[in-house]
């Protein structure tokens, strides 16, 4: 045990020395680049404009520290939305891979492992050349249900309190969602979908075919089997993984910055590279996922709990 | 005749609901895959000398493809020296499928890999044998990502098996190191740590000394697979009965002979079906380094789209770009889904 407390304190001591050293050259570099470290740059002027800005007013003369929370609320936006979106979609691939219908399971499983093997920034880059390049204009909107508009300026939707309109060469009223937006929501939804339907399979596989025909045989309904007697069951072994792909979700939805949708590494990297302030920046960016996972974390474990078998509770 | 018609009525319409589901799809097809077809295929145009007989077009236009494709498999390397990346292509993809195979894993695996990865860099930089030199900064295109890849994979292995190790040691203060590593790099999205390697490593080092966009951007890719494998190796030590540690302890052997010659052994094998998907994650990860600014696959393809006498044909770049990353991956998900459906002591013996 003596070795291992020496094993230890060198340990440290290599990582104190490496630390020195990288701080050492760091203040010393910043000295000759003449960039002032800390925090102070978030109250400057941050001098460019937003495409996007969500809920919050923002103009090229608010702060940096302002550019940074509507980046904030844009990443939280598309993440939320995705991870709700990417739920549903997810469990009816699921499904469809387990139904009797050989066509619909087939499809189900080409979908699964064509998203899987391609990575996301190529299916953004797809998504987004379809809207920006090949959707037509505003005034040639494809209009796939009575209301919705597909166009090269995004995807415009009624809202329960207004429709939207052609005005001029844009769209009023309803909700639009920019072309950024929507390529960065689909993109994110069929990835994240594939992989969820793989684990909702897996959780409903993991029901022993004994539970579906015994609760047949007390008399419930297929879909009452499904309520409450495979679905029960089966979220015990779904919620651990599908905590993971939330947490890819929100991460991946970094990848905005590829295709310009504003989000909050978008706006840090803009800052980055106007100020200099790297180190802030990327400190930035990591604090704040950091603290995404760990809120999708306790939430999920604490549903967890909730959804685990009551005597096995730990 | 009898059997198809069977068959039909079990898989395609046992139910009402499913013939409703059924009949869908064909609808579906109907409405989606002629024209489909003919876009890709019947009217697609495949050779044009430039840019216009595709804009005539109503199909796809693959001229581009094949206008562009040495660009896009080699992005800037000298022309006439492709013949450089494509062998280190060939050589890599042979690692690969060498790998493969169970029997040659052993320790003289790590042997084969070390000769392979050093003759890629002999052959990609050249200055020796009569090759000229060719900077990195003009390397780029598929051998770009595939080395991204796989030396990372390959960097990234022996760390992850420290970290792993040191993740389950009863010493506090290597325990926290290596968790809080892990949990770290987990816990933030690969594009803040290739910031990180791309924008603050540069401020770390001493005035003067550079360290080359590329080789930031691999050792970020290193030491983010290395947290992720990390994980996967953990699961294979803890997959170790333990009476296997209390046996190797009661020969003797001290705690390196022990990891070496017993725990170690079984414990990769058990792990190679996960670690193979983690690389296919890496793998597609890679695409990542062209928000950075490096020439890979994704890049090179994105970059031919910028040539404005074939701008906007974006649907058939990124097709194509899937349909290479598609390859890779595929083979390599059905590699790792059969090892995962032979059974675990096979996997062990090694046979």
């Amino acid at each position: 045990m003596k070795r291992g407390w020496f094993y230890q304190a060198a340990l440290l001591a290599a990582a104190g020395l490496v630390l020195w050293f990288f701080i050492s050259n760091t203040q010393h570099n910043l000295e000759t680049r003449k960039i002032a470290s800390g925090f102070g740059f978030l109250w400057r002027e941050a001098g460019f404009e937003i495409g996007e800005t969500g809920a919050i007013a923002f103009g090229a003369a608010d702060s940096y520290l302002r550019a940074l929370g509507v980046g904030l609320w844009n990443t939280f936006r598309v993440a939320a939305v995705g991870v709700v979106l990417a739920t549903i979609l997810g469990t009816l691939v699921g499904l469809a891979r387990l139904s009797p219908n050989w066509l619909l399971s087939r499809i189900a499983a080409g979908y699964v492992e064509t998203i899987r093997n391609v990575p996301l920034l190529v299916q953004l880059f797809f998504w987004y050349a379809i809207i920006s390049e090949n959707l037509p204009d505003p005034a040639e909107a494809l209009q796939p249900l009575a209301g919705v508009f597909l166009s090269n300026r995004g995807i415009a939707f009624p809202t329960p309190w207004s429709t939207p309109a052609l005005s001029g060469f844009n769209f009023v009223g309803g909700a639009v969602l920019s072309p950024e937006f929507a390529a960065l929501l689909v993109g994110l939804v069929m990835y994240t979908a594939a992989f969820i339907g793989e684990i909702v399979r897996a959780g409903i596989l993991s029901v022993g075919r004994g539970q579906v025909d015994a609760a047949h045989s007390m008399g419930l309904t297929r879909r009452a089997a499904l309520r409450f007697v495979v679905l029960p069951q089966a979220l015990r072994l779904i919620v651990p993984p599908l905590t993971s792909q939330y947490l890819n979700l929100a991460k991946n939805s970094s990848l905005a910055v590829a295709i310009g949708y504003p989000d909050l590494v978008s706006i840090a990297n803009t800052a980055m590279n106007q100020t200099g302030q790297a180190i802030e920046g990327v400190a930035i960016i990591m604090a704040v996922f950091l603290s995404i996972s760990l809120s999708i974390s306790a939430f999920m474990n604490w549903y967890n709990r909730r959804v685990a078998l009551k005597g096995l509770r730990r | 005749m009898n059997a198809a018609v069977h068959w039909v009525r079990a898989n395609l319409f046992s139910s009402w609901p499913s013939a409703l589901a059924t009949l869908v799809i064909f609808w579906l097809a109907w409405k989606l895959v002629p024209p489909f077809v003919d876009w890709a295929l019947i009217s697609a145009v495949w050779r044009a000398p430039d840019s216009g007989a595709c804009r005539e077009a109503e199909g796809a236009c693959w001229a581009f493809i094949g206008e562009k494709h040495r660009f896009m498999l080699f992005g800037t390397y000298p022309f006439e020296q492709h013949w450089r990346p494509a062998v280190a292509t060939a050589v890599l993809v042979f690692l690969w499928i060498f790998s493969s195979f169970k029997r040659f894993w052993n320790w003289w695996l790590s042997a084969i890999w070390t000769a392979g990865l050093a003759s890629i860099a002999v052959l990609m930089w050249g200055g020796v044998f009569g090759l000229a030199y060719v900077e990195n900064e003009r390397w780029g295109g598929l051998i770009l990502t595939l080395i991204l890849a796989s030396f990372g994979m390959a960097l990234a292995f022996p760390l992850s098996i420290v970290l792993a190790l040191g993740r389950r040691s009863r010493l506090p203060v290597v325990h926290a190191a290596c968790v809080a590593y892990i949990e770290l790099i987990r816990g933030v999205p690969l594009i803040s740590v290739l910031f990180m390697a791309s924008v603050m490593l540069p401020l770390f080092m001493p005035e003067g000394m550079t360290i080359d966009k590329l080789l930031r951007a691999q050792l970020a890719l290193i030491l983010f697979a290395a947290a992720y494998l990390a994980e996967v190796v953990r699961g294979g030590l803890q997959a170790i009965p333990h009476h296997q540690y209390e046996a190797s302890e009661a020969l003797g052997l001290s705690y390196a002979q022990r990891i070496v010659h017993v725990i170690l052994p079984q414990a990769l094998r058990l792990s190679i079906p996960p670690l193979v998907n983690t690389f296919i994650g890496l793998f597609k990860d890679t695409s990542l380094v062209l928000i950075i600014g490096l020439f890979d696959l994704l890049s090179t393809i994105k970059i031919s789209l910028q040539d404005p006498k074939w701008a906007g044909f974006g649907i058939e770049a990124y097709l194509f770009a899937s349909a290479v990353y598609f390859a890779f991956c595929y083979a390599m998900s059905r590699y790792s889904r059969g090892l995962e459906q032979g059974a675990p002591e096979r996997v062990l013996r090694g046979s």
